[in-house]
């Protein structure tokens, strides 16, 4: 991906398109089209600003990229996707340069397209039973999916927007969405198109949830996100920011009080893991989700116009190996650290990160140690960070899960300097609903049960994204939104 | 949006508004507080504590200081302004039960966070004493609030300028010495206080419930900013308390967190000042000039 520059995918990809022009294409010719690298901003560059680093296709890798489709009549693709988008309808029509038709067909089963096709780990959803990456052994040659969603969202929105969903006559019925994250989201935008009254609770100042204070600007613009919250305010759905439904008011008293016939729970697992390694405390250590709030929903990282301070980090260690951890570190070097290093207990294989971000941090220049993990934050007597007592590991034999275990190796202890930690270890679900409302049955870890429908242990109550989940996808929590929707709108319609 | 009622400058740092929060004003308990954005596009998340309520008429009371750039900036709002964001009531009530003698310990602006609980505690059918305290004359609030409620008023400063020349520990200890030592005592005020006033009940027992003032981010849980060690385990401030066992907290490791950002806040502070943007002092002479104003056309 590195080392093409963007003029020059762009002109490789126009001399492939002349040269499929007019053909019939056999499956042994579309086989031996190349595969489409995403033109993104040099590293160098990017490293310093917090604009977008994947820039999109132009037109001709787009269809060129989809020529490379075999359309196949099972459609492995499809089962792959969480709302079952029809992947090789819209493809195709990208292929022969309809692209308002492919939008169309996206649209059916999908609102958020600009979103998913920025931020879903494609590789382990649509693209990974994909039958040309299997021909072509590696997934990586799939047919590149998510770029296609998103060429054809942005296109769409660049030619003046998408078209405001059709909006069913008013029922009088009206439901109440906890959470404006992807869930909430969907579920809004679902069952105000069957004409019922919306109002969407969100406790922050900003819709997005996870897009708005988790996922930096550079993987997702906010534009894109505050584009999706206005389509569902132009389709009547209303938001009630600032409002913490648990603390400002009681989940019962919306049904019993204020008139509510439903309600979807959709708050998320926002409440993040430490280590719980002695010196955690210390001045200098963050959990990612504060050091990336800080940074996206209150925008520390401008400096001239933010009142949220961030805190001057010089060397920066960042803990973990998902996504959240990626975000954090590469946030880390747009703000000015000089070393940031990833500690990860296992090897590149197992991090659970998507592959393109991992690459992406590493042509930035984060240093990756792994098999190293932290037993200790080592503080001066200010309580201020100075280091990490750090431990090597190396990998055991597989267990149960067929994942090979981290084995602690005696004696490789030694201590590493640094002066900010990240903590990227995992978040949890946010147990103020249910300690709030009683009759919610959750389990052990706060995680909403629900039945096949999404539907709670209480009346008129559904659930689902990461509150159920535990912390997932965007597009998982979205595929759990639609179910519960349809639901909400076949209880309302009875009702 | 919550539009500001009414606003009175209480001193030379401290104001007091009332705000229009239906919610929050039927909802709030004694020992919640709120976080408040004055500009919801650029601006800081600030915890400030629910001093009053009127679920009648829906506002709830903030009183607070201007410590740095956005309690400036708050500060700089009238009567008829309107705060962008209001978030609460968060964090866990203060736990209200017939303790027998409660004793309620105020410092500097923590006297504000106090008067809700001290007016719970009176209400439940407790002996109240109240000791309130500051550095000097100017900075004791809520006086007459608290006469009216408390069955024993203990005023200090550090100074002697108002009331008895002393810390509040002093005369908390010759409470705790008495026949009768208190039940409980409640203490809010700057961190150093809270932890000295701990450590004059631990020798007699008495019961201490602390309310913490750590830096907040969101006030819902979600990042940890505002943690805080009790009792060997770690806590969040703002789902987990605010309140906790003074007893049991890690003062010295609170306090350093709390200066985390201090050279940044002081710069910022600063900036506003030399910047010529702080509307403030020019507020507060325009207000003196009209009061002469007014004065002399008796």
């Amino acid at each position: 991906m590195s080392g093409t520059s963007t003029a020059g995918l762009a002109e490789a990809a126009r001399k492939v398109l002349a040269g499929l022009d007019g053909k019939q294409l056999a499956n042994k010719d579309r086989m031996a089209i190349p595969a489409q690298d995403m033109p993104c901003q040099e590293p160098g560059i990017r490293a310093h600003n917090m604009d977008e680093v994947a820039l999109g296709y132009t037109e001709a890798q787009a269809r060129v990229e989809a020529a490379r489709c075999l359309q196949c009549k099972n459609a492995p693709c499809v089962p792959g996707c969480p709302v079952s988008i029809d992947i090789p309808g819209f493809v195709g029509l990208v292929a022969s340069g309809d692209y308002h038709g492919a939008a169309e067909v996206i649209r059916k089963t999908n609102l958020l397209p600009a979103i998913c096709g920025r931020v879903c780990p494609q590789e382990k959803q649509c693209q990974a039973p994909c039958t040309l990456g299997k021909a072509l052994k590696g997934v990586e040659r799939a047919v590149q999916i998510g770029r296609l969603e998103r060429y054809v969202a942005d296109r769409e929105r660049a030619s003046g927007g998408t078209p405001i969903p059709h909006v069913a006559p008013p029922t009088g019925k009206r439901v109440a969405v906890i959470g404006a994250g992807p869930a909430g989201l969907t579920v809004a935008a679902e069952v105000r198109r069957e004409g019922h009254e919306v109002v969407i609770f969100e406790a922050f100042q900003k819709p997005g949830g996870v897009m708005v204070y988790g996922i930096p600007e550079f993987r997702l613009p906010k534009a894109i996100v505050r584009e999706e919250a206005d389509k569902l305010e132009r389709m009547g759905v209303r938001f009630e920011l600032n409002t913490l439904i648990g603390r400002t008011i009681p989940l019962p008293a919306l049904l019993q009080e204020d008139g509510f016939d439903a309600a979807f729970v959709g708050v998320g697992a926002g409440l993040p893991k430490f280590m719980d390694i002695p010196g955690e405390n210390f001045v200098g250590v963050f959990s990612a989700n504060e050091y990336l709030t800080r940074c996206n929903m209150m925008r520390a990282w401008d400096r001239e116009r933010a009142s949220t301070p961030i805190y001057p980090s010089k060397r920066v260690a960042v803990l973990g190996g998902g996504n959240v951890a990626m975000d954090s570190a590469r946030m880390a070097l747009r703000l000015g650290a000089e070393e940031v290093r990833v500690l990860y207990r296992r090897t590149r294989e197992e991090m659970p990160a998507r592959a393109e971000e991992v690459e992406h941090a590493m042509e930035e220049g984060i240093v990756f140690d792994f098999l190293s993990s932290p037993t200790e934050v080592l503080g001066n007597d200010k309580g201020v960070v100075t280091g990490l007592r750090v431990m090597s590991y190396r990998l055991g034999d597989p267990d149960e899960s067929g994942r090979r275990s981290p084995v602690a190796i005696d004696g490789s202890e030694h201590e590493v300097h640094f002066d900010t930690v990240i903590v990227a270890v995992g978040n949890e679900s946010n147990p103020l609903i249910a300690k709030t409302t009683p009759g919610l049955n959750v389990d052990r870890k706060s995680h909403v049960l629900v039945d096949a429908s999404q539907k709670t242990s209480l009346d008129a109550v559904w659930a689902g994204g990461d509150i159920v989940l535990g912390a997932a996808t965007v597009i998982l929590a979205m595929g759990e939104g639609r179910r519960a929707a349809a639901a909400i709108n076949e209880y309302l319609g009875k009702k | 949006m919550n539009k500001i009622i009414a606003k009175t400058r209480l001193s030379d740092e401290v104001f007091r508004v009332e705000i229009e929060a239906p919610h929050i004003a039927r909802e709030r308990k004694p020992g919640q507080f709120v976080i408040v954005q004055a500009d919801v596009e650029w601006g800081e998340r600030v915890p400030l504590t629910i001093a009053d309520a009127d679920p009648h008429h829906g506002t709830i009371t903030l009183i607070f200081q201007t410590v740095g750039v956005s309690t400036h900036r708050l500060a700089e709002l009238e009567a008829g302004d309107s705060i962008e964001a209001v978030l609460g009531p968060l964090g866990n009530p203060t736990h209200i039960e017939r303790f027998g003698h409660a004793v309620c310990i105020g410092g500097g602006i923590g006297v504000a966070p106090m008067y809700p609980i001290a007016q719970a505690l009176k209400k439940a059918g407790n002996k109240l004493t109240v000791i309130m305290g500051a550095r000097t004359k100017d900075l004791i609030i809520l006086e007459d609030e608290m006469r009216a409620i408390a069955d024993e008023l203990i005023v200090v400063t550090d100074d002697g300028s108002w009331g008895r020349k002393a810390l509040v520990t002093e005369p908390l200890k010759e409470l705790c010495q008495a026949q009768h030592k208190p039940d409980i005592a409640v203490a809010i005020g700057p961190p150093v206080m809270m932890k000295f006033c701990a450590e004059t009940t631990r020798p007699f027992g008495v019961k201490t419930p602390a309310s913490l003032n750590t830096i907040m981010i969101d006030g819902t849980g979600m990042c940890g900013g505002c943690r805080v060690s009790v009792g060997g385990s770690t806590k969040f401030v703002c789902v987990d308390g605010p309140e906790f066992d003074a007893h049991l907290v890690d003062w010295d490791g609170m306090m350093l967190r709390l200066r985390a950002y201090k050279p940044l806040e002081d710069a910022a502070h600063k900036a506003l000042h030399e910047g010529g943007a702080c509307m403030l002092d020019t507020m507060a002479e325009l207000a003196r000039a009209s009061a002469a104003k007014a004065g002399g056309s008796k």
